[in-house]
């Protein structure tokens, strides 16, 4: 096959072809590659890759596919990891410069998944630093641009990993979700990204920014492939315990069953002001079209939505205050040359090593676990968090999943927001209620802005549902598909 | 003047007796070069997680059994943060509000007039005790400091006093007992040489009388039994010493300068840290079951006082003997053995455990004893060896030196008196009773004296027939011989 049809095919296709011997890993990892160098000037989506490694563990797959002996049917597709995933010998940085030089001497949970179905890693992917932000413009190293107008954000935390997949670098790839990391770039990158339930995916080996809402899920360009993902990289983990302890019936089991229509659920709190009109129409459409598979629509209500941005905030940057304590130049992260004794090289350390949004949120998260002030914001937030919880579950009560839209606006420029904190958190209204009540959240592209940016809407489904929520997500796939891809991705 | 009284309340922290570490499978020991029982949990790398040591939970709730804490029915996980370079995470897990054990007691034991007697006995008063990781081992040289992680996330028990104590002397006492209960548990082995028991003492005073507390020193890190008696002597005295002068005492924290003999201020409550507690959200709260506690329950060894008392009344086993079996597990373990063999003669066993043995034990090493897995006399052998001289088929004697044999070789009293020559006494035969008719032939004048009335002439005769038996004979059997013979005249 030749490296223009490669790069534009979905995994599911490529490991088709592996499988037929139209196409081999190396062909595959090259193609990619070849992209990658044409591309990533503009996109700027990698914070490292690794050509000689990459081609090796290629030509490694394709012999194990040649002997029969290759691990999963998979075996041989590259997937981009979010530079926040352990994996032995490779970087770590969670773009940031206190781990700018940072070498992971182990490999986590999804990272020796990965490895044992034979799948490649391929680079490592830009973020904002520690998973904090909407824009990715919070690296230390590099700006990644949005693949449809490089003048405009890919979204964030994962804005790599969303661009990379809209660029057409690799087919699919990794990300993390503490607030909406996944699905926000993914609605403003026109891919499909999936937040699964707290718990399905082992968090051992992810960067932790907020313990109890981080989850990472995959970026795909199609309900199959982002399945296919999950399904290797979910399971129960000794090294994990909050992860789920019982077996899950596989997302691609449910996804093939034929198809069902559903109640869905229109939360009023989500279709208020402060809603791009273009969003709206193209929300109505959505809704159309499922209604056009014979889907019921119902209004339903979440009334503790308007505390989910200050609650998020309080609960996140709590643990993260804590969780980020470890990187103090003792051990392994950027020590500063500066300092003259501990308490010194602790401040400075992590005074150069920290950007100015981590900082901020280490500060705030101080604060409100502070003696005096713990029961007023941390404890009165988990409270809070109780009944944004019970609102979905209420609501699930009468509908199958949520549908709202999965951002207020198409992609924002590159230095829009980034001065304006809180105007940068408000891009997550949408998707952070679904990290606090613990649930899974897909965001699927529906269309673009008449400036050509894609929008995306959000279905969230009940807790372990992800098969049914892509199953719904695949009916839309079907009755609209989103066939957009950004100029930079198509053949030269 | 008035008098003062101290209050006392310790904070005892333990190491538990585990294989590996508290959040982790990465090996807990002692001794090991520097960062060798690390992994990457332990170091903190980004992306590592705990998961809770199931057996960490078990020895502590061990710890709440012993000690008749309750035990709840959940517990949780907290941080304490806080930056030092020997926390790998910059935070500590912890239990803040739902400890392992809550309450308890603790029977100690005050040191008697004399080591040969019994002291007064006390109950000490638990608030709780909370499970937490170990941190590591700082190392300060003269530009640098180097840190070693081996330690780091060993699982610790807290164990809190309530304000019971009223002397140094109490407090040693309790340390003591929990010491001595932990090692017969196998809870934990308690040497503080090693770190793996330390101390933090409260203390305040007041005049006698007055209800409510005074502003109590905490002094921290008391590494010896000594470091505890003195710091807290001392502290006791310097804050009489500044009420008696008329000042106040600050509630601060103290350091114990043991070559000064004295404390130092180190901070005062209001530079105290705020730790910015919260409940961890990587481990969840932790159901212990029932079932499971009972049966932890059934593997505990009977209390060490309430052995002592059993001891004392079923046995008539004098505190001499008491005081050193029961309160070492080991040899109470080794007695315990050796009565399933023997049963007849608990006190001259228990004798044996206490003196000859511990006596080989002391001369086998140089300093200390024995360690006791390298005791090749068995329990089996050491009861055999009593049976044999309860039958008078062994003299007390002769036993001082076959038991030697025993300890160095291994080998049954039998074989040793085997390869020595000794021959089992002979218990009727003709040949004791020739021997003492020799003997009292030959020494008519204390014949008569013994017809006479004097008991004690019967004694010179008793030499010569061990002489002419080479030590075989039984001088019990000797004497009635030498009795009845007499007697017939």
């Amino acid at each position: 096959m030749d490296a223009k049809t490669l790069i534009q095919s979905t995994a599911f296709d490529l490991g088709r072809a592996l499988r037929k011997g139209n196409t081999t890993a190396t062909e595959i990892c090259t193609a990619c590659l070849e992209q990658v160098a044409r591309t990533d000037d503009q996109v700027q989506a990698f914070v490292s890759l690794d050509p000689e490694k990459i081609l090796a563990a290629a030509e490694a797959s394709d012999q194990r596919r040649k002997n029969g002996q290759e691990l999963s049917p998979l075996d041989g597709l590259p997937v981009g990891l979010k530079d926040i995933m352990a994996i032995e010998g490779a970087p770590l940085t969670c773009s940031s410069r206190i781990l700018e030089k940072f070498v992971s001497p182990y490999t986590g949970t999804v990272g020796a998944k990965l490895l044992s179905a034979g799948m490649i890693p391929f680079g490592r992917l830009n973020m904002d630093e520690f998973a904090m932000g909407s824009s990715t413009e919070n690296s230390a190293f590099r700006k990644t641009r949005n693949p449809w107008n490089t003048d405009h954000a890919p979204g964030g935390s994962s804005g790599g990993s969303a661009a990379a997949v809209a660029a057409r670098q690799c087919p699919w790839s990794l990300g993390s979700d503490t607030g909406g990391s996944i699905r926000q770039p993914a609605a403003f990158c026109g891919v499909i990204g999936l937040k699964p339930t707290y718990g399905r995916v082992s968090r051992f080996g992810l960067a932790a920014f907020a313990s109890s809402l981080d989850q990472i899920g995959p970026f795909g360009r199609t309900t199959d492939d982002v399945a296919a993902l999950l399904d290797i990289i979910s399971g129960p983990d000794p090294y994990d315990s909050t992860s789920w302890p019982e077996y899950l019936e596989p997302a691609m089991v449910q996804l093939n069953l034929p198809e069902e229509p559903a109640v869905l659920g229109l939360p009023r709190e989500y279709f208020g002001e402060g809603i791009d009109p273009e969003v709206r129409s193209q929300l109505e459409q959505v809704i159309e079209a499922y209604k056009g598979r014979g889907f019921t629509i119902r209004e339903i209500s979440l009334p503790h939505t308007e505390l989910a941005v200050p609650t998020y905030y309080i609960i996140a940057t709590a643990e993260a205050s804590s969780n980020l304590a470890r990187y103090d130049g003792v051990r392994y992260t950027r020590r500063s040359t500066e300092s003259n004794d501990a308490v010194d090289m602790y401040f400075k350390s992590r005074g150069e090593g920290f950007g100015p949004e981590v900082k901020r949120r280490i500060i705030l998260g101080s604060y409100v676990l502070s003696s005096g002030y713990y029961d007023a914001y941390y404890k009165r937030a988990q409270q809070v968090r109780t009944l944004i919880r019970d609102d979905f579950l209420k609501a699930f009560e009468s509908v199958d999943a949520i549908l709202t839209p999965t951002t207020p606006t198409p992609a924002f420029r590159i230095g829009e927001k980034i001065d304006d904190p809180i105007s940068m958190y408000l891009a997550d209204i949408f998707t952070i209620s679904v990290n606090l009540a613990g649930l899974p959240g897909l965001s699927m592209p529906c269309g673009l802005s008449k400036d050509g940016l894609p929008i995306g809407f959000q279905l969230i489904g009940k807790p372990f549902e992800e098969g049914r929520l892509l199953q719904i997500g695949k009916t839309y796939e079907q009755a609209s598909p989103f066939t957009g891809r950004p100029a930079i991705a198509n053949p030269s | 003047m008035p008098e003062y009284e101290a209050v006392i309340g310790l904070e005892v922290h333990v190491q538990l007796k585990t294989a590996s570490k508290m959040f982790t499978d990465a090996p807990a020991g002692f001794g090991q070069p520097p960062n060798s029982l690390t992994n990457a949990v332990v170091m903190g790398l980004p992306g590592t997680l705990p998961v809770l040591n199931q057996g960490a939970i078990e020895q502590a709730i061990k710890f709440g059994l012993i000690f008749d804490s309750e035990i709840p029915e959940l517990f949780q996980w907290d941080r304490k943060n806080y930056f030092y370079p020997d926390s790998p995470k910059n935070y500590q897990l912890t239990q803040k509000d739902a400890p392992v054990c809550i309450g308890g007691e603790v029977e100690i034991e005050l040191a008697g007039a004399s080591r040969n007697l019994a002291g007064e006995h006390k109950v000490i008063h638990l608030d709780h005790a909370h499970l937490e990781e170990d941190v590591g081992k700082l190392t300060h040289f003269a530009t640098d400091s180097l840190v070693d992680y081996n330690r780091a996330g060993t699982p610790l028990l807290e164990i809190v006093t309530k304000p019971d104590l009223h002397s140094a002397e109490e407090a040693v006492a309790l340390l003591q007992s929990i010491r001595m209960h932990l090692t017969s548990a196998g809870v934990s082995d308690c040497d503080m040489e090693k770190g793996q028991m330390r101390c933090d003492a409260n203390v305040s005073v007041r005049p006698v009388g007055q209800e409510e507390l005074n502003p109590r020193a905490e002094m921290k890190n008391l590494n010896s039994i000594t470091g505890v008696k003195n710091a807290i002597s001392y502290e006791i005295r310097r804050q009489a010493r500044v009420y008696e002068k008329g000042g106040t005492v600050a509630q601060e924290t103290r350091r114990w300068d043991a070559d000064a003999g004295r404390t130092t201020s180190m901070r005062s409550k209001e530079e105290a840290h705020d730790y910015r507690y919260f409940p961890d959200p990587d481990l969840l709260p932790v159901h212990f079951p029932r079932h499971r506690i009972e049966e932890l329950k059934a593997e505990l060894p009977e209390n060490v006082f309430d052995l002592q008392r059993r001891y004392e009344s079923e046995y008539g086993l004098p505190y001499t003997l008491t005081s050193v079996i029961c309160y070492d597990h080991e040899l109470a373990r080794y007695f315990e053995a050796a009565m399933v063999v023997y049963d007849k003669n608990p006190k001259a066993l228990a004798n044996y455990v206490a003196n000859e043995l511990q006596r080989e034990r002391s001369q086998a090493e140089g300093d200390g004893y024995l360690p006791m897995e390298q005791v090749r006399l068995s329990p089996r052998n050491l009861a055999g060896l009593v049976r044999l001289i309860d039958e008078g088929k062994l003299t007390k004697q002769l036993a001082k030196e076959v038991i030697v044999d025993m300890f160095q070789g291994g080998d049954p009293a039998e074989a040793v008196m085997e390869a020595r020559g000794i021959k089992p006494v002979q218990q009727d035969s003709g040949q004791l009773e020739e021997w003492c008719r020799a003997a009292v032939a030959g020494n008519a004048v204390a014949a008569q004296q013994v017809r006479d009335g004097n008991d004690k002439a019967i004694n010179s005769f008793i030499g010569p027939v061990m002489k002419a038996s080479r030590g075989t004979a039984n001088p019990q059997a000797v004497r009635e011989m030498l009795q009845k013979i007499i007697s017939e005249g």
